[in-house]
């Protein structure tokens, strides 16, 4: 049976089509077939988050999803949602707090957070804690990206 | 690390599967939403040949009011039921249940027949699934059969789900009046696996447990274990330290948990008497 597929999805916007092995990931594709590379790659199961990206509306781990599984799909990536500024508050707000050092699980927070605050537009401290609990930092003890996220949340962010 | 090369089919429909399935024998697992599937491939724990992916197959999704029970299809998203209304007023465990799986991006794709089906003995759902009394609805070549949640898990990741065969749907009884579920489960980071988790399911009359109740401990054992003889001793009783006592001594003779890195038998032991306290006394006295 062949082990090569071709797939057809919208990334940030536009129509990309490829034929690549079937195993290949949702964030390998992202980075490798189309030079997207701000979405990253650190635990490679599931653990970390550092590949968050959207997929019809819902943030995935890119790492636990086959390529071949959102063809068909809208995705979305740190860059695309800071092209259209769609996340701009929270991105100033992680800049003001100092919500990150080497930036390694940031793009991952901010579309974590983004969806959140598209959910639960008033969420909490504890209910932020909650949600970014699948998105590893080892810089800022999370503290600053709470804070972060709970100042963008006032600014009324995201659209 | 990247998972060895495998083939990808994609099933339009149930019987598409099923023959692909049949086809191609123990070399094909079915993928569902893959979040412990992707993992383990991943890792390299195992290497199938070809990947069934049922997502696409829309009437195994949704939830549906079916009369004395909920049909829940199995490749509903975990995120479905943990929003779903009929779910919160029909089987209030799951939806208590539901936040504690994993983490919202993985909870967004995850289904609930795939952990079901996947069966690790430390999920949140095969427990709610015995406490509940669900029952699983399999198919395969030979048709449909629905078994019971009691013989549906027979061991480490294993279940009655036979070689060529797919869970399609859970069909969970309603919550009948007077019931009252709990649900916790301890964990080092919220939406890690659990050291050890207790899906309750009580009758509670006059402040006081009715028979019939079900105390179903996950990450306790090779699949969920129901604490039989802990809760027998709920009948008639009022909450007491001397009831949270004995049901604490109850689980010590009763479970015979495995033993890891995060903790060993006798910390499980002592952690079921805790959960068992911090579950049941607010069902009975609240």
């Amino acid at each position: 049976m062949e082990n090569h597929v071709d797939v057809s999805m919208r990334v940030n916007g536009s129509a990309v089509t490829r034929r690549i092995e079937a195993r290949m990931n949702l964030v390998d594709f992202l980075r490798e077939e189309l030079g997207l590379t701000g979405s990253h790659v650190g635990c490679e199961h599931g653990v970390c988050g550092a590949c968050t990206v959207r997929v019809d509306g819902r943030i995935v781990r890119g790492c636990l999803t086959v390529a071949a599984q959102a063809d068909g799909s809208d995705v979305w990536t740190i860059e695309g949602l800071s092209d259209t500024g769609e996340i701009r508050a929270l991105q100033d707000a992680f800049v003001e707090r100092n919500a990150l050092q080497c930036g390694y699980c940031t793009p991952g927070m901010l579309l974590t957070a983004a969806e959140l605050l598209e959910r639960s537009p008033d969420a909490s401290r504890a209910e932020i804690r909650r949600f970014i609990s699948g998105n590893y930092c080892r810089c800022t003890g999370y503290e600053a990206i709470v804070d972060a996220i709970e100042m963008a949340r006032g600014r009324g962010d995201p659209s | 690390m990247k998972p060895a090369p495998f083939a990808y089919v994609r099933a339009g429909t149930l019987d598409d599967a099923i023959r692909v399935l049949d086809e191609r024998g123990d070399g094909a697992r079915i993928l569902a939403g893959g979040q412990s599937l992707m993992a383990t491939l991943n890792m390299r724990l195992s290497a199938p040949e070809v990947l069934v992916d049922i997502g696409r197959v829309d009437d195994l999704a949704g939830i549906e009011d079916a009369g004395d029970h909920l049909r829940i299809g199995a490749m509903t998203r975990h995120v479905e039921v943990e929003t779903s209304d009929l779910v919160a007023e029909h089987a209030p465990l799951l939806a208590t249940a539901m936040p504690h799986i994993a983490h919202p991006a993985i909870r967004n794709r995850g289904t609930f027949g795939g952990s079901i089906a996947f069966a690790d003995p430390a999920a949140e759902l095969p427990a709610c699934a015995v406490a509940l009394e669900a029952r699983m609805t399999i198919a395969g070549k030979g048709g449909r059969r629905t078994v019971g949640a009691d013989s549906f898990f027979r061991g480490l990741y294993e279940t009655a789900v036979g070689p060529g065969e797919i869970l399609t749907a859970v069909e969970v009884p309603k919550i009948a009046p007077g019931w009252r579920s709990g649900f916790m489960e301890l964990a080092r980071r919220h939406g890690d696996y659990a050291i050890i988790g207790l899906a309750a399911h009580v009758a509670v009359e006059g402040g006081r447990f009715g028979g019939g109740g079900r105390l179903v401990f996950f990450a306790a054992g090779d699949r969920p274990v129901s604490a039989v003889r802990t809760a027998a001793l709920l009948e008639g009783a009022e909450w007491s330290d001397a009831l949270a006592a004995r049901l604490a001594d109850s689980l010590t003779e009763e479970l015979d948990p495995f033993e890891d890195l995060n903790a060993d038998a006798a910390m499980r032991r002592h952690l079921a008497g805790v959960l068992a306290r911090r579950t049941l006394a607010p069902l009975v006295s609240g």
